[in-house]
């Protein structure tokens, strides 16, 4: 499916950009960046109980020398805004990779109310914007987020749209029980 | 009831034997007591961000392999960072101890009791994590076992060290993150020539 391509471009840029710590709370979306990841024997890949603790993660890691990045679904972003004030005041560089979920042919009406947030709540929060909607912008627009990130000590996020990673249909029974993507 | 210890000599007698460990303190009386046993390139202080010490314990745990990190923090921060135990426990950080100096009250706002004023065990809640050694510290005549498990001992680690809350004299260490940032970073042999 080429749903999932993008987080093959995503990967390389990660590598390209010397990223050494992939910390998320998984998502059907990410199920592949955080499987690349694992393979890579110079990412170390941290599964967080809460998003709230990537944000402290990133910026202990970055105090070491450890540039690293935050992946979460979009429900997450709710949990960790505050965590986004460490960031801010110490100038921590902060990558976040959130899988949207709400906005394309959602099932889940749960879902909604903070899809419809994150933009809103990350851009209060002084985090910069990236939209990744196409599979063949993936490594260009990583590319942008990590070097303004990491370069300029600023916090970025990318919202993988979720056209893009696909909505997850639910199924009561049958077959295709539980649907995953 | 034992006698509760003194806050602001366990951190002087922990720092005293700093070494090359990195030394991060949670937000609030923690942060006050590490700046009052004097300041340092290898302290970083939140006045924010409550809930994250343990988890940016964790981040510059597995940067930097090579050194011992500290976290300090208070009984309300380690509560509102709990998740961390199990990241911390996860992940194996031989290198990182947890120092929850537990005076069961929420200090800076009017000394409201917190959980563990109700009996909520956080040693045993790392110890349960998987935590390979946990202590609750609650005589002077622990105190130096306390420090070793804290400075020496394979990790991760948490002791949580019952304080009394006499007030104590308000310290403040460095409130801008950035020069901090920057100066533990340059100790750390990064950040060589600041722009």
């Amino acid at each position: 499916m080429s749903a999932s391509d993008w987080s093959e471009a995503a990967h390389a840029a990660l590598a390209r950009a010397g990223v050494g710590l992939l910390a998320h709370v998984p998502d059907a979306g990410l199920a592949r960046l955080i499987e690349r990841c694992t393979a890579d024997p110079a990412i170390r890949v941290v599964g967080l109980a809460d998003e709230r603790e990537g944000p402290a993660l990133l910026a202990g890691a970055w105090l070491g020398g450890t540039r690293g990045v935050l992946a979460c679904q979009s429900s997450g972003v709710g949990n960790l805004v505050n965590m986004l004030g460490l960031a801010a005041v110490g100038r921590f560089p902060l990558v976040l990779i959130v899988t949207m979920r709400g906005e394309w042919g959602e099932e889940n009406p749960w879902q909604v109310p903070m899809g419809r947030a994150v933009p809103t709540v990350l851009d209060a929060m002084g985090v910069r914007l990236f939209s990744l909607e196409r599979t063949e912008e993936a490594g260009a627009v990583l590319d942008g987020a990590l070097g303004l990130a990491f370069g300029s000590e600023q916090m970025v996020a990318v919202l993988v749209r979720q056209r893009l990673s696909g909505a997850k249909r639910f199924r009561v029974s049958g077959a295709g029980s539980g649907g995953s993507r | 009831m034992s006698a509760d210890l003194d806050r602001r000599e366990l951190v002087a007698r922990l720092v005293a034997r700093r070494g090359a460990a990195l030394f991060l303190a949670g937000l609030g009386s923690p942060a006050w007591d590490l700046a009052a046993a004097g300041d340092h390139p290898q302290h970083f202080y939140l006045w924010g961000g409550m809930g994250g010490a343990f988890a940016m314990g964790l981040g510059l745990a597995l940067a930097r392999p090579d050194r011992r990190v500290v976290v300090l923090t208070g009984d309300g921060e380690a509560l509102m960072g709990l998740a961390s135990l199990a990241t911390i426990a996860t992940q194996r950080a031989a290198n990182l101890a947890l120092l929850v100096l537990d005076n069961a009250a929420y200090g800076e706002t009017g000394g409201q009791p917190t959980a563990t004023a109700a009996g909520v065990d956080l040693a045993e809640m790392a110890r349960s994590a998987g935590f390979p050694a946990t202590f609750r510290l609650e005589r002077p005549e622990a105190i130096d076992a306390a420090l070793t498990l804290l400075l020496d001992r394979p990790g991760p680690v948490l002791v949580q060290a019952r304080v009394d809350r006499r007030p104590q004299p308000l310290v403040l260490p460095p409130k801008d993150a950035v020069l901090q940032k920057l100066r533990l970073r340059t100790a750390l042999g990064l950040d060589r020539s600041p722009p």
